[in-house]
């Protein structure tokens, strides 16, 4: 017998959405790889005091600069110590938490401002819109690491002010995403089929807006979750981002930068590190928005 | 046309204005500013006379007027740490960080507009996937730390190439690389997407009908019409870079407008950043009007928007 071509039959037996999706999700590579990876470090992070060998404020000048495992320092300290004497694998372990608290508390709260504005902007249109799009422009005219530098040197650098600056300053591309998502979603039949039988503009971008562009807003914050971890390194770096003895990979890799010379394994450990976080929420997020919108992969 | 000029610069003016008070405010956040001045040891008397002095006490709208109108004028009041005129300053530091920019959105575009049109005329191939890897991988990198490295294997495993300073054009190299390589994953995947977009667009399956050579093709009928959104690309990034020099302009030693930044923010001196901010918040709000009025000319599409 022939293949028939029924359309009917073949929606029947074929693949469901359900085990379309899950084949894009486990077929995806880069996704794949980046959520093992942020997963791993997120459960370190979590878990920080069970994993850690030792206490990483502790300091010890008898062990000071011992190197690393493979390169013939004991399994006492596995990446060995700091110019302090303190255990790198705890200090990077105990960083993990605060590079994970920073980038997911400043994006959220970018994410709450920008998609509000974005919204509101693609939603009502007209004047909001000119005043979201004008202060969206005021924004990316500002440089950002000068501004946010400022305004840390001005507070001084606590975890609060760093997650609060950060927080204030990355909501450009939500407002930018969220506005462009809602102009589209906009002019489909069932928001106007909403707006016919009189819901209030509340519920119609709570229940027929936002569960359509909700995919685009998950794939901004990891991009801005990124984003702010890697500013926070960088402020971290400068030495006006999250102050000594908190543990913060950029500021560790500032520290290690006096002795890199003849120890460079404590400046590259902490930046590769880094990278690695990076780059896995990267690549969670580039494949979440395969996944989910693969019509705009290029 | 000079309708749209017109108007995208009244923009622009209203901007430059908002930018212009809000790190004016910059300087009211921190608190007392005489304070900040006058160290921690001052006595109250003191700090009193430097409110006085500097004009601390007057209502704030008018100082914020006066502020203005004299950077208008080019004068950005003293800097309180070098006791020099804020102007003059960031005056003699800017030709390094413009040199530096200008490098770097060159570096960019060499590299990363080649890399693109590449990876869209074989799309999947070995060299797209090596493409996209690098502009994965370039964008989750600390430029710190690339800078930090650069400098491990170039200046002191390999002696090429000078840590820091700017006595030479070779010290100007590694820098470049760092604040260019941050722009090219996204330069990169504009230019790859406008080809493949215009690749597959009528005109050019009817200049290859008639019988136009490949590379005329690719040149003069593809990549011209893709270019265009990366032209604007290049002008936001531009602005960008000369607002993240501060991170590239520390790690090398290179005493421009950047590192002055750096300097005076650790040291409280609130006049030289607040210029500093609006001076950056200038170069971004220009070239990106340029651009504007470049691709308007370009694309007269873009007018009516």
């Amino acid at each position: 017998m022939t293949q028939t071509a029924d359309p009917l039959l073949q929606e029947i037996t074929g693949p469901t959405p359900g085990q379309l999706l899950r084949k894009r999700i486990f077929g995806h590579q880069g996704l794949l790889i980046g959520s093992i990876v942020l997963g791993l470090l997120v459960i370190v992070a979590l878990f920080a005091p069970l994993i850690a060998p030792h206490d990483p404020y502790a300091q010890s000048l008898l062990a000071r600069m011992e190197p690393p495992v493979f390169l013939g320092g004991s399994w006492e300290h596995p990446l060995g110590t700091d110019h302090l004497g303190r255990d790198y694998l705890s200090r990077l372990i105990y960083g993990a938490r605060v590079s994970l608290l920073i980038g997911l508390v400043a994006a959220l709260i970018s994410g709450l401002i920008g998609t509000a504005m974005g919204v509101a902007a693609g939603y009502f249109g007209g004047r909001v819109d000119a005043v979201v799009t004008f202060l969206i422009n005021v924004r990316l005219a500002m440089p950002v690491v000068l501004v946010a530098l400022a305004v840390v040197a001005i507070f001084g650098g606590s975890l609060t002010v760093v997650i609060t600056v950060l927080g204030l300053l990355l909501w450009d591309r939500f407002a930018v995403v969220m506005r462009a998502s809602t102009l589209q979603v906009q002019g489909r039949e069932y928001v106007a089929a909403a707006r016919a039988i009189g819901c209030s503009n509340t519920r119609i971008v709570m229940s027929e807006i936002m569960p359509n562009i909700v995919n685009n807003l998950i794939v901004v914050i990891t991009l801005e979750m990124a984003h702010a971890v890697l500013l926070e390194a960088a402020l971290s770096f400068l030495g006006l981002g999250v102050q000594p003895p908190t543990p913060s990979w950029g500021l560790m890799v500032s520290e290690g930068k006096q002795m890199m010379l003849f120890e460079p394994w404590l400046v590259l450990i902490p930046g590769f590190v880094l990278f690695a976080l990076v780059l896995s929420i990267n690549l969670l997020g580039d494949g979440l928005r395969d996944v989910t919108a693969p019509e705009n992969r290029n | 046309m000079l309708r749209f000029i017109l108007k995208r610069a009244g923009l622009a003016i209203l901007v430059a204005f908002t930018v212009s008070l809000i790190s004016f405010s910059l300087l009211f956040l921190s608190g007392d500013p005489a304070a900040a001045i006058a160290g921690e040891h001052a006595s109250d008397q003191d700090i009193e006379a430097i409110r006085r002095i500097y004009g601390f006490d007057r209502p704030m709208l008018l100082q914020y007027w006066e502020w203005l109108s004299s950077a208008l004028m080019g004068d950005f009041g003293e800097s309180y740490y070098f006791k020099l005129p804020v102007a003059g300053l960031i005056a003699e530091r800017l030709s390094i960080t413009m040199t530096l920019g200008v490098c770097g959105i060159s570096f960019a575009l060499l590299t990363a507009v080649p890399l693109g049109v590449a990876a869209a005329i074989r799309p999947n191939s070995l060299l797209d996937r090596f493409a996209l890897f690098l502009s994965v991988a370039g964008q989750a990198m600390p430029s710190f730390w690339f800078g930090l490295i650069l400098i491990v294997v170039f200046s002191i495993q390999l002696g090429w190439l000078p840590p820091s300073g700017t006595a030479t054009p070779l010290h100007f190299v590694m820098p470049t690389i760092v604040l260019g390589y941050y722009a090219m994953p996204a330069i990169m995947r504009l230019t790859r997407a406008g080809m493949l977009e215009v690749l597959s667009s009528d005109y050019i399956r009817t200049a290859r009908a008639k019988g136009a050579p490949e590379g005329l093709v690719m040149f003069k009928h593809a990549l011209r019409n893709a270019i265009i959104p990366v032209v604007s690309l290049a002008a936001v990034q531009m602005g960008f870079m000369l607002g993240g020099s501060i991170v590239v302009e520390s790690i090398f030693a290179l005493h421009g407008a950047g590192y002055l930044a750096w300097e005076s923010i650790s040291r409280n001196d609130l006049p030289t950043v607040q210029a500093l901010i609006l001076v950056f918040s200038m170069f971004y709000i220009v070239f990106t009007f340029l651009a504007d009025v470049l691709n308007a000319w370009l694309d007269p599409r873009m007018r009516a928007g």
